[in-house]
């Protein structure tokens, strides 16, 4: 394994990170939007509190992530802007609504959950919340499909083809669909631990199975859809010799996951959800490997000099220290209801 | 609007609105943290309720700030692909540091924020000036990659590529010191005398008010040393810039001919065709003594560099003019009240200072802004000075006015929110009438006026 691919491995974790801690912060928008029942404005309410302290935290991952692949694959990041202008900018702008609509919603005004105002925050929050995974999950199955090629001057091309066509494809919006579910399907599983009243933790289960089935669905239309969108990864997710370990534990994950949900092992449950979608991840990380953006350009070919890789991973050590302490207090002071002792055993 | 024009404007409408938050979200945290340590110290509510509201206030700052922060770590791949192929190898260090001061920062806001029943008092202080602390950090790494571009090290140009890379000498840019000072200084003397100008605008109407004393007194705190200082700073940056980037500064100060005893040009407008500053004043020497502190150093005109190779002149003049003048009326509003304190003076009860420090409340957010505009605008057309040319580093992409034109309208629809929010939330007057008493003389007791 070389420098460029411990680095790119780093970058992927810190994606990864993002997926499942911010990805669900996403997906809590999206219950907000679905909200039903007589329990609707506790579920709101349940949501904001889960996602208040640790949105901003969850968010910096997807950061770090970037500045990562802008420092040692600069080429990657180059060809993603050019490239993936149009859905980036889109995912962007639900960035910037989410993040200020959640704030807004919170600190609306007035200091009363549920006047006029805070109620529209609330709601551009929640779509926001639909529309960003959605356009990131393109991205990511524009990437797959190996069509974020070197374009753009020079080549002939003309607009379409260059900047819409890569991402307008029915493979890419699979993908997003996917993303979508699956930050719903986590957020939901989290929640069940969060609720501190049974009728509440039972509404996010039955959601959370639910948001199980479809993800189910839609990967199922992912595969369906790969066939003629990105057939390289297809073919790398199906006879690698990795492919078949890699099934049996993402399987292994998920059967998990829906056990400890339909028995009410809660804890269990977040660990396997999480798991599960981590493991989907770097399916889709291998199977394009070594290829950073296929069908082109390789992680060795992207990588900025050794000298630069080193020093980041010092930095990122460096960094780790700092950081990962101050995670754990972050999450041990806020989501200490996972604590064994804490949780309402039913 | 070309593309490269709509690109420009973009960042600079991202930069602008971002520059605001990001200041606010280094020093208002550290004015949040001394209202509750004296709170702890004095056992006074009324310091717990200003530290909430700070707190509030840099809850919403600091979502705004991170969201626009991450709209720019974008744009830089959007709009300047071709800039970060260059630039990321050699320039990302800082950038990933700033990953990780921006990580901590985020953490500790949210233990912060709502960590106030679920730990120990002296863990939420600490909690509290951790934020401060990578605040500052997180500016200043930003700074330094800034200051990269305006004068580039740490590598050697091969056919137009980079090699021999050396990302910590990049890091170690001849301008990183001066401008990280003169950043730093900037960014507490701004919120500080933003937020005092508004408690001291408040307090004129209504003297007695024992919640605007007390946090006129700590914003003053925060932003009267750093004004102060902020001249001496600016002297390190201008003489950095005679010597690094001498366009720069001979457009900042309309200086068109290098010369040896260059005056230093005060206001009016330069003629760029005719070479000339009309209706200028001109200090003799000045310039040369300001940039090397000897009255006959020979200072570089804009005749150094090609005509092609100038920014806009009048620009950068302007905006060098105002940044000047404002910092130098927030300096001496400073020392000011410091004599006045000094003294032992009842700031609240000095009519002419309140009036003049109410005043000062928008003038370091101007003041920042035009200094950035100096430091970009002066940089053209150059995006690496000396290295890469701004036109050569945008995206191929057509129709950049549309992106231009959607985060404008975003980026204005968000500033009226926000500013909307924080009169809500934070400055209007606290409503308890005990707190109205306090320090109120007798003659004025129980006449206070009801606000909010």
């Amino acid at each position: 394994m070389s420098l460029a691919d411990l680095v790119a491995g780093i970058v992927f974790l810190a994606l990864n990170a993002y997926a499942v801690l911010g990805g669900a912060d996403f997906g809590g928008g999206v219950w907000a939007l679905l909200a039903r029942g007589t329990r609707k404005a506790r579920q709101r309410e349940l949501i904001a509190d889960a996602i208040g302290p640790v949105w901003e935290a969850n968010h910096v991952w997807l950061i770090l992530a970037l500045v990562l692949l802008f420092t040692c694959f600069p080429a990657a990041f180059a060809r993603l802007g050019i490239v993936l202008h149009i859905p980036l900018s889109l995912v962007l702008i639900g960035i910037v609504l989410r993040g200020s609509a959640f704030t807004f919603w919170r600190y609306g005004g007035g200091g009363a959950h549920g006047d006029e105002a805070q109620r529209h925050w609330g709601s551009v929050f929640a779509i926001a919340s639909l529309i960003t995974p959605l356009l990131l999950g393109t991205a990511v199955g524009a990437i797959a499909s190996g069509s974020v090629r070197a374009g753009g001057t020079g080549s002939g091309a003309g607009f379409y083809d260059v900047y819409i066509a890569p991402w307008w494809t029915p493979f890419a919006w699979s993908v997003g669909l996917f993303a979508l579910v699956a930050f719903a399907f986590l957020a939901a599983v989290y929640l069940t631990l969060e609720a501190e009243q049974p009728e509440l933790r039972e509404d996010f289960r039955r959601r959370a199975l639910g948001a199980a089935g479809a993800l189910f669905g839609a990967a199922l239309l992912v595969l369906t859809l790969s066939g003629s969108g990105a057939p390289r990864m297809r073919a790398g997710l199906i006879f690698a010799p990795w492919a078949v370990p890699l099934h049996l534990l993402t399987g292994a994950a998920a059967v998990t996951a829906l056990a400890g949900l339909w028995r009410r092992r809660y804890r269990l449950a977040r660990v396997a959800a999480a798991a599960q979608v981590s493991l989907i991840l770097w399916g889709w990380a291998l199977s394009q490997y070594p290829y950073i953006l296929p069908p082109d350009l390789t992680v060795a070919d992207a990588a900025a000099p050794a000298v630069t890789l080193r020093l980041v991973l010092g930095a990122l050590a460096l960094g780790a220290v700092v950081l990962l302490p101050s995670l754990y207090y972050l999450f041990r002071v806020f989501k200490s209801r996972f604590q064994p002792s804490a949780i309402g055993r039913q | 609007m070309s593309d490269l024009l709509a690109a420009r404007s973009q960042m600079a409408v991202s930069l602008a609105f971002h520059i605001v938050f990001a200041v606010i979200g280094i020093a208002m945290p550290l004015m949040m943290v001394l209202a509750e340590r004296r709170w702890q110290v004095t056992g006074h509510e009324i310091y717990l309720d200003l530290a909430k509201r700070w707190a509030r206030g840099t809850a919403i700052l600091f979502a705004v700030g991170a969201v626009s922060g991450t709209v720019l770590s974008f744009e830089l791949g959007l709009l300047w692909p071709e800039f970060m192929r260059f630039a990321g190898p050699i320039i990302g260090m800082p950038f990933s540091l700033e990953g990780f001061a921006f990580f901590t920062e985020a953490i500790f806001l949210g233990i912060y924020l709502y960590g106030w029943d679920l730990i120990p008092r002296p863990a939420h202080l600490a909690a509290g000036g951790i934020v401060a602390l990578s605040g500052a950090a997180s500016g200043i790494f930003v700074v330094i990659a800034n200051a990269w571009m305006n004068a580039p090290t740490g590598f050697e140009l091969a056919q137009g590529h980079a090699v021999n890379i050396d990302p910590i000498a990049a890091m170690a840019s001849p301008a990183a010191l001066s401008q990280t000072i003169h950043m730093t200084l900037a960014a507490y003397a701004a919120t500080g005398f933003a937020v005092a100008g508004i408690h001291a605008f408040l307090l004129l109407k209504d003297r007695a008010n024992a919640f605007h004393r007390r946090a006129l007194v700590i914003a003053l705190l925060v932003g009267a040393p750093a004004a102060v200082l902020q001249p001496i700073s600016g002297d390190l940056s201008a003489r950095h810039l005679a010597r690094h980037q001498p366009v720069k500064l001979a457009a900042a100060e309309a200086l068109f001919e290098t010369r040896a005893g260059a005056p230093l040009t005060l206001g009016g407008w330069p003629d760029v065709e005719r070479r000339q500053t009309r209706l200028a004043i001109q200090v003799p020497y000045g310039l040369s003594l300001l940039a090397f502190h000897d009255p006959g150093a020979v200072v570089k005109g804009l005749d150094a560099a090609p005509r092609d190779e100038w920014p806009n002149v009048p620009a950068v003049h302007l905006a060098f003019q105002l940044m000047v003048a404002l910092g130098t009326y927030l300096a001496l509003v400073a020392l000011w009240t410091g004599w006045r304190a000094w003294r032992g003076a009842d700031l609240a009860h000095d009519t002419w200072l309140l009036r003049a420090i109410a005043l000062a409340a928008p003038m370091g957010f101007i003041a920042v802004e035009a200094g950035w505009m100096v430091t970009e605008l002066g940089r053209q057309p150059w995006v690496i000075y000396g290295v890469l040319k701004t036109a050569d580093a945008v995206t191929p992409m057509p129709g950049l006015i549309v992106p231009f034109l959607a985060f404008t309208l975003l980026y204005c629809f968000l500033g009226v929110i926000v500013a909307w929010l924080l009169y809500r939330q934070i400055l209007r007057s606290p409503d308890i009438p005990e707190w109205r008493g306090f320090y109120m003389p007798v003659e004025g007791r129980g006449q206070g006026k009801r606000e909010g």
